[in-house]
């Protein structure tokens, strides 16, 4: 992690699910049915805790006793000023910078219960490998997200088509709960996720924000 | 012996607290509690259970879980003890929830049940308030509902794990303006901490100063700004929080800011 994005993304890590419209639209006929009832009225959050915080070229440890690990590619905002109650429109003015995320993840099945097993693993959130200033990112609703496993591309998406852009989640969360400074915003994870195994090289390149890489590594056995 | 972190004379201090909640600062000064302002205990993520009494669960309409049921606190939704919580304009239910907390006191990792007790700090207080009324089925309870500026009372210290003998049988309860609301005791938890540190440690690495937030028993109620509400845990603490309107809560956390 640069020195600069390690001094700014210093504080706590909410991610947004399902903020992708790809990913909502090809469950919402599922969300009409119970246990869901309807589709989510307000942003759907989570908290990465910070056992999770990993940096660029850092391993990521791929647990034992699991079937299936997937990368996460998504657009980290990183925030520079204390936002309590501010309007879409004064949003941008809290944010430092924007950075890359990968947000590692076991496969969800479901989003009926909060998914701290599946999300809160250590080293399970990838943040990097620089954070760049809001002033150099011209609009950040049209960048190219890319993950590439051994060099191939896996996912491709645009935060063109996020549900809710960055101001209007800001504006949101901030109704009832202060992003802090240092505070970093995962705006969340396209549809179709794909799997990584140990001895992976996982990247994630965003338009104008670099190339975020990690090797997968196996769990050593316990002794 | 009980720890706690105030605020005093504009800086933060780590003490213990002797007779009528006096502080001693590192220092070896003795500060009566008229002059402190209580801050939470621990600062790490809160692990909260949801549904870990069975008459709770019952309560709800809910199947007691066969796993955990834990969601995850950060802390700007902390506050300590005798400070002021918002009730948002316009809902129809805000609930306390009276709350048994183990404080992490080393990495834990992986640690089995009957070891697990060496990893504790010690034990605190928090009252888990709950807005029904923004509840979805989606991560439930989610942040609007649970993770909410200053919406969740802690403290007001911890008490050390060798000073509750036995933390499966303390009485909990919650008085509203000095009305018994809710009685339970920790001997009807499902899964006790032992357990929940077995759980939560087998997938992740629990950090010092985190937090397991133990459920709560039955007997839930409405409050309203102006309500004093009072969490206690024998043995534990008395945990005392003032219900204030939206309006009067952002006059002055903005300001303070």
């Amino acid at each position: 992690m640069s020195r600069a994005l390690h001094d700014a993304a210093t504080g706590t890590l909410f991610g947004v699910a399902l903020n992708y419209k790809g990913l909502l639209e090809q469950r919402l006929a599922e969300f009409e049915q119970a246990p869901y009832q309807k589709p989510p009225v307000k942003p759907v959050l989570f908290i990465k805790t910070p056992n999770t915080r990993n940096g660029h070229g850092q391993p990521v440890v791929y647990p034992q006793g699991i079937e299936r690990l997937q990368a996460g590619p998504a657009l980290g905002v990183v925030i520079g000023k204390r936002a309590s109650r501010v309007s879409a429109e004064q949003a941008l003015e809290h944010v430092a910078g924007f950075t890359i995320v990968n947000e590692f993840s076991l496969p969800e099945e479901s989003y009926y219960r909060p998914a701290v097993k599946a999300k809160c693993r250590d080293g399970f959130c990838v943040i990097g490998p620089e954070l760049v200033p809001v002033a150099q990112v011209a609009d950040p609703h049209a960048l190219d997200i890319r993950l590439f496993i051994n060099g191939e591309v896996r996912q491709q998406n645009s935060t063109a088509n996020l549900v809710r852009g960055i101001p209007q989640l800001i504006a949101e969360i901030t109704e009832f709960m202060t992003l802090h400074e240092g505070d970093v915003l995962i705006t969340g994870t396209p549809e179709g996720r794909a799997d990584v195994q140990p001895g992976d090289q996982v990247e994630i390149e965003i338009t104008g924000l670099g190339r975020l890489a990690n090797p997968i590594v196996a769990e050593q056995e316990a002794h | 012996m009980k720890h706690a972190r105030i605020r005093f004379e504009g800086a933060v201090h780590a003490v213990t607290v002797e007779a009528e909640n006096a502080v001693r600062l590192a220092d070896g000064r003795l500060i009566g509690e008229s002059l402190v302002e209580w801050l939470p205990p621990a600062t790490g993520s809160m692990f909260a259970l949801g549904l870990n009494y069975a008459d709770h669960a019952a309560e709800l309409a809910f199947t007691p879980p066969t796993e955990p049921l834990a969601f995850v606190k950060s802390p700007g939704t902390y506050t300590g003890h005798n400070q002021i919580t918002w009730r948002p304009d316009n809902v129809k239910y805000m609930h306390y929830e009276c709350e048994l907390v183990a404080v992490i006191g080393k990495p834990a990792r992986n640690v089995k049940r009957e070891d697990a007790l060496e990893y504790l700090a010690g034990y605190t207080v928090c009252n888990d308030y709950a807005i029904r009324d923004y509840l979805e089925n989606y991560y439930r309870p989610n942040l609007r509902v649970k993770n909410r500026d200053c919406t969740t009372p802690v403290g007001p210290w911890i008490v050390d794990v060798a000073d509750v003998p036995d933390p499966s049988k303390l009485t909990l309860r919650t008085w509203i303006n000095g009305e018994l609301k809710q009685e339970g005791t920790t001997a009807d938890m499902i899964f006790d901490i032992p357990y929940l540190i077995e759980y939560l440690s087998s997938f992740m690495t629990l950090q010092p100063g985190d937090m397991i937030a133990t459920g709560t028993p039955e007997g839930l109620a409405d409050v309203v700004p102006g309500d004093e509400v009072v969490v206690e845990v024998e043995g534990v603490g008395r945990l005392v929080n003032r219900i204030v309107s939206e309006a009067e809560f952002f006059a002055q956390y903005n300001k303070e800011a």
